[in-house]
């Protein structure tokens, strides 16, 4: 059956220089003496550590717990002793630290005790929690948990997608994965797609990659067809395949989910059913090592161990000038090597002056709306670049720059080497700090704004009690004078004794409660606390004594 | 240190503007066969001048002279200049109209991307007022070489002997001065007129429709705004001719005289003046085929492009406003 495709608008065709990584199988890497695994590694909460320094763990066991509505755990990818929890730089374009579980490891790669997990026989709930303990993450990028995404909608999911059409040049490791390990691919879209009880499923690949395409046909039966598309960077975007696989455009704002379908990386697909049928959690992935090295290609890494590692194992050459993490259209320079392989890493990239040229000089715009012709999410890119240039951010969002994926294509294509891409994500960094800075300043009048309604109406209610009090005192002088000389009756007796010994009781209260903290205090604060309690003191003293009579 | 994406295609501003200029050369040669040098003499004057006014203005607001001199965007501003002026002009009208368009038009503006008039068509305009008499001179077919450089370097212009009416021109002339009984079948016999256009000039207008469709090919340009203009040029032509053939010239003579081609392939195709979104070309360029002809038709200037793409200049904020394209996931049935 011929799969009747549609397109998106724009798009660009680098060079796909893709062949020199896909002539090796994929090769596993020498087990490095340290793994760096990063507790966050997917969008949503840090996972809280399970392990202490100097525990013993094997290979698959839990070291972090998923925290919060939007988590997934994180294992040990081998065995060996935790040596550290702290603060390792990150595989990140800031370079900020995060926090990791570091592991010595021990050589054994020892297993923790697996069993299959019968997970026709699971409860929906059951296996997605499943899944989030196995850390199961979307591998195409995002890193967004899931089992998330497998809870069916309360509209009926039809299709099921799976992206594998790594759009991006250089980057293959869904290629290598989808040629090598098709089955258990088509095994875990089978689970999927029966999590999210879909009518069919549809497997995108770019037809540059015909060794793949032709591994997958063989693979799949029944309701599962593999589909190739137009070789169109970015066809890999999740609403651009989407658009080119089913026609639907997914509206901004909304989820694919809303439109009846779903959409997986074939990578992630295979680590359900390695999770599924091996019990096996996610503590490897394949990264593609490609860009100036003398050996490229593929391998299977576990996560955390430092990209130094990987890098040496496909021989960069002497001219390497700085290292990419994901391709070269949408990845960015890792601050340093000694970053860890995360689940996000699809590639490492060794870039030079000659493979990755430095910008030429920046021109100014002349408005030749090249870059409108390519953006693949239909905006007017020169349009957002003088806006964010004159700090027009209002105009800017009216621009739909939020809609903006920051693919690259318009400064792939921009004559006048423009870098419209960072003018963006100066933009919406910009409008973010914004927004920010308007919430707390809401925030702080708010709480300004009720302080001073607070303030108000307790003084308004101490005077009306204070007025209450002084009347009835009045009115009671009234009375006994009334009753000039007449003794108190014993039933008063009682009542004024009764509320003596209250008034007794809660004074031995106060002053047996202490407050905390107030030990081996400097003198200059024993002096201020001291004082502070003489003047409390003084003021009981009038609170406690009835109001003279005015 | 740089980011995403790191690869770049190689297409620059420089080669676009080279693309523009390979694309005027077939009309050039036309030009030079049918009309003799003069045109190579007032290219070189109108070229050295933009350069030289490119330089000082660069200077003067303290950018990179390398990087903007080499973009070629003032050699394309300057062809377009002189194939707009009669070639037998006298020089310091060309190096005057170049100054104009390089200095005024598009420096002051804030140079390359900034101005918002087509600079090109600022200096016709200019000079088309300035110098209404200079800018009707054009030459007779076969005018020898040394007269044509004699009268660019300032000599004595005994007019008749050397000049011809350009077709727009005669078709107007022969309108207003025959009154009434005028009709345009009589007046396109005269010498002026080709097979369909004016005589000469149609090869001219032959070379720079070849021209355009290699820019069209090379995708330097799209087709909405020539397309726009041409078809809008002839739309009108064809119901004024259909209502009145004896009074109104035909769509053909119309797109094959005059700046029609010139402006559709090459004048109003300057982006930085002109509208960007796919509809807002069809409107700029549709409105300026529509303008130029009314002032062909009725106003009091042989040919109204430049002022058309002027008044069009204009808009091309609101335009856009109004014409962006709908947005990946904005679009009707989307939401």
């Amino acid at each position: 059956m011929l799969q009747k495709l549609f397109t998106f608008h724009g798009g660009v065709k680098p060079d796909s220089r893709k062949d020199a990584s896909t002539c090796r199988p994929i090769r596993p890497l020498a087990m490095p003496a340290e793994l760096v695994v990063p507790l966050h590694q997917s969008i949503g909460g840090t996972p809280r550590p399970l392990v202490r320094v100097g525990d013993r763990v094997l290979k698959g066991e839990r070291i972090g717990a998923a925290e919060g509505p939007v988590s997934a755990a994180v294992h040990a990818p081998t065995s060996g002793t935790v040596k550290a929890v702290e603060e390792r730089t990150m595989p990140h374009p800031s370079g900020l630290p995060a926090s990791c579980v570091v592991i010595e490891t021990d050589g054994e790669d020892r297993w923790i005790e697996r069993e299959p997990v019968p997970w026709k026989s699971m409860k929906g709930d059951e296996l997605r929690d499943f899944l989030r303990d196995a850390g199961i993450v979307g591998l195409g990028g995002a890193t967004f948990p899931s089992h998330i995404k497998l809870r069916p909608a309360t509209a009926p999911t039809h299709t099921l997608v799976l992206n594998g059409a790594e759009c991006e040049p250089f980057i293959t490791c869904d290629d290598m994965l989808m040629r090598e390990r098709a089955d258990e691919i088509v095994r875990g879209a089978g689970i999927m797609a029966r999590m999210l009880a879909v009518e069919r499923v549809l497997i995108g690949i770019e037809d540059n990659k015909p060794e793949a395409i032709a591994a997958m046909r063989a693979a799949v039966d029944g309701d599962i067809q593999v589909v190739a598309i137009p070789t169109l960077y970015p066809a890999g975007g999740e609403k651009q395949l989407l658009r080119v696989l089913t026609g639907v455009e997914v509206a901004a704002g909304r989820r694919p989910l809303d439109f009846g379908l779903q959409c997986f990386n074939v990578g992630t697909a295979y680590r359900v059913a390695r999770a599924i049928d091996h019990a096996e959690p996610l503590i490897s992935r394949i990264v593609t090592v490609a860009g100036n090295v003398e050996e490229p290609g593929n391998f299977e890494v576990l996560v955390g161990t430092p990209i130094d590692e990987l890098l040496k194992a496909g021989r960069p050459r002497a001219d390497t000038d700085r290292v990419l993490m994901g391709g070269p259209m949408m990845g960015f320079a890792l601050p340093t090597t000694a970053a860890p392989v995360v689940k996000a890493t699809n590639c490492v990239l060794a870039g030079s002056p000659s493979l990755l040229p430095p910008p030429p000089p920046e021109m100014a715009c002349i408005r030749c709306g090249t870059c409108a012709d390519h953006c693949p999410a239909d905006l007017q890119p020169f349009e957002l670049y003088w806006f964010g240039r004159s700090h027009n951010f209002g105009k800017a969002q009216e621009y739909h720059l939020f809609d903006c994926i920051e693919c690259g294509c318009c400064s792939y294509v921009c004559p006048s080497h423009i870098p419209l891409v960072d003018y963006f994500r100066f933009t919406k960094s910009e409008i973010w700090a914004r927004e920010r800075e308007r919430a707390a300043a809401d925030i702080a009048r708010e709480r300004f704004e009720a302080r001073n309604d607070r303030q108000e109406r307790e003084k308004r209610e101490k005077a009306e009690r204070l007025a209450a009090k002084a009347d009835a005192t009045r009115k009671k002088l009234a009375e006994t004078g009334a009753g000039d000389g007449a003794p108190p009756s014993p039933a008063e007796e009682a009542k004024k004794a009764l509320i003596a010994a209250a008034l007794e009781r809660a004074k031995q209260q106060k002053s047996s409660v202490k407050a905390r903290n107030t030990e081996n205090l400097p003198a200059d604060k024993q002096a201020e606390i001291d004082e502070i309690e003489a003047r409390r003191a003084r003021s009981e003293r009038r609170t406690v004594e009835p109001p003279e009579p005015s | 240190m740089s980011h995403s994406p790191y690869l770049r295609e190689s297409r620059t501003v420089q080669q676009i503007m080279l693309h523009v200029l390979l694309a005027l050369l077939p009309g050039i040669a036309a030009y030079v066969w049918q009309f003799g040098p003069g045109i190579l003499i007032q290219l070189l004057l109108a070229s050295v001048t933009a350069l030289a006014a490119e330089a000082v203005m660069l200077k003067l607001r303290g950018k990179p002279l390398g990087l903007y001199l080499r973009d070629l965007s003032a050699i394309v501003t300057a062809w377009l200049i002189a194939l707009s002026l009669p070639p037998i002009g006298p020089w310091w009208m060309i190096v005057l109209a170049t100054l104009c368009a390089i200095v005024v038009a598009k420096h002051l503006y804030g140079g390359l991307g900034q101005n918002p008039f087509n600079p090109a068509m600022v200096a016709f305009c200019v000079m088309i007022v300035a110098f209404p008499a200079l800018m009707s001179q054009w030459p007779a077919a076969g005018l020898d070489p040394p007269q044509q450089i004699d009268l660019i370097l300032g000599g004595e212009r005994p007019l008749d002997a050397i000049t011809a009416a350009t077709p727009l021109d005669a078709l107007r002339t022969g309108l207003r001065t025959g009154g009434e009984d005028a009709r345009v079948a009589e007046i396109t016999q005269g010498p002026a007129f080709g097979l369909i256009g004016g005589s000469g000039w149609e090869w001219v207008v032959a070379g720079f429709a070849a021209g355009g469709l290699y820019l069209l090919w090379r995708r330097i340009i799209g087709w909405q705004l020539p397309a726009a203009f041409l078809v809008t040029m002839a739309l009108t032509a064809l119901l004024l001719w259909g209502m009145h053939p004896a009074r109104f010239a035909s769509p053909l003579l119309h797109l094959a005289s005059g700046g029609t081609v010139l402006a559709a392939f090459f004048i109003i195709t300057d982006p930085v003046s002109g509208s960007t979104t796919p509809r807002g070309k069809l409107v700029f360029a549709g409105g300026a085929a529509f303008i130029a002809y009314m002032i062909r038709s009725f106003g009091n200037y042989p040919d109204g492009i430049a002022f058309a793409v002027l008044l069009m200049n204009i808009c091309v904020p609101l335009i856009d406003m109004y014409t962006q394209p709908p947005v990946f996931g904005h679009k009707r049935g989307s939401s």
